[in-house]
């Protein structure tokens, strides 16, 4: 378990980090989410030792580390650019860590042995880092920070620098890799995908504060403020609600979509098709509102519900929505 | 732009013939005045205790030179890419210095500096010889090498970045050991670079050495100097050509040293080194797919 408490950092006027506190529950995937100069990799660097706090405290499984160096943190650090030692094999890469601690050779050697099968790269071992691809490196790194058994493994935009085909890959990989190992992991993203799809936990920070921390669900479906509620994913106002574009459903006939509204006490919104794009497997249907003209939002439906629909380009529809999250007005204000 | 043929051809004539009227003619004419006596002769007029004692006095400054500049060379370029100092402009220009300022002034104020009545010239009634002596000469020499181990590896230091010392860090090594596994290897063909550039140069000062030295023959004269004096002073015209060619043979020999080290660079830094240890195919981009977390 990690706890950060008033965490402050300050760099010349910018403040970083102001007044963080966290707690990372041992043996969970904590993401920390937010946009870039939110905080977010500062915190992670702290919890590292790599960055000193200005004020604050870092506890890493009850030992109060925050004047402890990185070295003796028995922390993994991953960086986004993979930060591999070019001039070392990848054999040599992993082993790093235990050699610096003096391991036997044996113990050293079965141990990598292990980790580079457990990565995908024991067929690669005397390459260099500069043969492997993006993927393959972050693999090297992953293994290279596993093999010193942290306590906790931090991960700084670990697949921000790959392929969006390879990152949604080892997204999965990482998934599955820490249901087995279920070392402590704190993942730093700025993609709200990224962080849906693998963490238990999601910390969302905004200019150096945590918005709200929750399970992805929660802040999916309950988002604390209007910052999380748009950072975690599209949002589409109608008129008096707002809802997730996929939580929309649309009627060509009026007093069908009437009853249905008056049934579940949201209001109707009349709307114009204005662009149809298919999306493989669904189908983003962009409307503007007929009573305020010119404001757009857009509802996402499947390919079968559109088809259905037989929605065309300038089409009137009636759009309401399957379920509302809070709007402006109604998040409290204290939690802004 | 696409030249005709005729001007290619006039346009390398005269580039040939520029590098021939003042590169290859006095070299050659060097070359041959040193062996038109006979190679005998060379070898006695490269062999007396004159020639001995230049030839050793030179190498020692280079051994001296060379560690010293290294060791404050490498400190200075990490403290002048890695150090957040005020005046680290002002460190970074005066790197430069020697570069801008004639030999010959070096030479003038080290001896204004640690000549009898310097400065620092109570250290010649200590005993301590620094104007007219090794110190002096190797103190000349430092100053006018100076700046290219600094120069060689600061590039380098920039292009690595921290990230690899950081990751070296959290894997559990000390700052030290940072250096030695990591900076080190990385900055080696800087700072390879840098140390042959400095051997050259320190071989073929002249301007700060010679006003520092006392110029006995057999005891204080460089090679530099043992080819002025026997040309100036005792007008023993192939003595100084045959110390000329000794030389040269050492420049050619640091200079071969940093072509071969130049067409090792890229080998080292692209994946074409390693493999020769392990035939690499390419690598292929389906291997990107994660094999099972088995």
């Amino acid at each position: 378990m990690i706890s950060v408490t008033n965490a402050n950092k300050r760099y010349g006027t910018f403040q970083a980090l102001d007044d963080v506190s966290l707690e990372i529950p041992a043996g969970t995937l904590t993401a920390l989410l937010g946009p870039s100069g939110s905080g977010k990799s500062t915190l992670l660097r702290a919890i590292a030792g790599l960055e000193d706090l200005d004020s604050g405290s870092v506890v890493i499984a009850g030992q109060d580390v925050t004047h402890v160096p990185p070295q003796r943190r028995g922390i993994g650090f991953v960086f986004q650019h993979y930060a591999a030692f070019k001039h070392m094999t990848v054999r040599d890469n992993v082993a790093f860590g235990l050699t610096i601690r003096k391991r036997p050779k044996a113990e050293i050697s079965k141990r990598v042995d292990e980790l580079l099968e457990v990565v995908g790269l024991a067929g690669f071992q005397h390459r260099y880092p500069a043969q492997l691809s993006g993927g393959q490196r972050q693999r090297m790194a992953l293994a290279r920070a596993l093999a010193v058994d942290p306590q906790v493994l931090l991960l700084d935009e670990p697949f921000g620098a790959l392929d969006a085909k390879v990152r949604d890959d080892l997204r999965r990989w990482l998934r599955r890799l820490h249901d087995e190992v279920h070392v402590t992991t704190v993942l730093v993203t700025h993609d709200q995908e990224e962080a849906l799809d693998v963490a238990d936990r999601i910390a969302v920070l905004n200019a150096g504060r945590i918005e709200q921390v929750g399970s992805p669900d929660e802040l999916y479906e309950q988002p604390a403020n209007p910052f999380v509620m748009s950072f975690l994913g599209s949002v589409s106002r109608l008129n008096g609600e707002v809802a997730r574009p996929h939580d929309l459903r649309i009627e060509r006939d009026q007093q069908r979509a009437a009853a249905e509204a008056q049934r579940t006490g949201v209001h109707v919104t009349e709307a114009v098709v204005e662009r149809l794009v298919r999306l493989g497997f669904e189908v983003r249907v962009e409307l503007s509102h007929t009573t305020h003209a010119g404001e757009q939002f857009f509802a996402q439906l499947t390919r079968a519900q559109a088809a259905e629909l037989q929605l065309a380009i300038g089409d009137h529809v009636y759009v309401l929505p399957t379920r509302t999250l809070p709007t402006e007005e109604e998040f409290p204000a204290l939690a802004v | 732009m696409k030249l005709s043929t005729p001007s290619r051809i006039a346009l390398r004539t005269i580039a040939l013939l520029y590098l021939t009227v003042l590169l290859a003619v006095p070299i050659v004419t060097i070359l041959w005045r040193t062996f038109e006596p006979g190679l005998a002769t060379f070898w006695a007029s490269i062999r007396t205790p004159a020639a001995i004692s230049a030839f050793n006095l030179s190498l020692l400054i280079v051994a001296i030179t060379v560690p010293i500049n290294v060791v404050f060379g490498v400190v200075t370029a990490l403290a002048l890419v890695r150090g957040r100092f005020p005046g680290r402009r002002l460190l970074s220009g005066i790197v430069d210095l020697p570069f801008a300022v004639s030999p010959i002034v070096v030479g003038v104020s080290l001896i204004m500096l640690w000549g009898v009545h310097g400065w620092f010239g109570g250290l010649a009634n200590l005993g301590i010889q620094v104007i007219f002596g090794l110190p002096g000469m190797v103190i000349a020499t430092i100053f006018v090498t100076l700046p290219f181990v600094v120069r060689e590896v600061e590039p380098v230091l920039h292009e690595i970045g921290t990230e690899q010392e950081q990751a070296a860090a959290t894997l559990g090594a000390s700052r030290w050991q940072t250096f030695a596994r990591i900076t080190l290897p990385a900055i080696r063909w800087g700072l390879t670079y840098g140390i042959v550039l400095t051997v050259a140069r320190a071989l073929g000062e002249f301007g700060a050495v010679i006003m520092v030295s006392a110029g006995f023959p057999g005891v204080s004269q460089t090679l530099t100097l043992l080819v002025h004096s026997r040309y100036m002073d005792d007008h023993n015209v192939h003595g100084a050509y045959s110390a000329a060619t000794l030389l040269m043979f050492l420049a050619i020999v640091t200079l071969l040293l940093m072509t071969v080290l130049d067409r090792k660079r890229p080998a080292a830094q692209s994946a074409a080194l390693p493999a020769t240890i392990a035939p690499a195919p390419t690598p292929d981009p389906a291997e990107d797919t994660p094999r099972s977390a088995a």
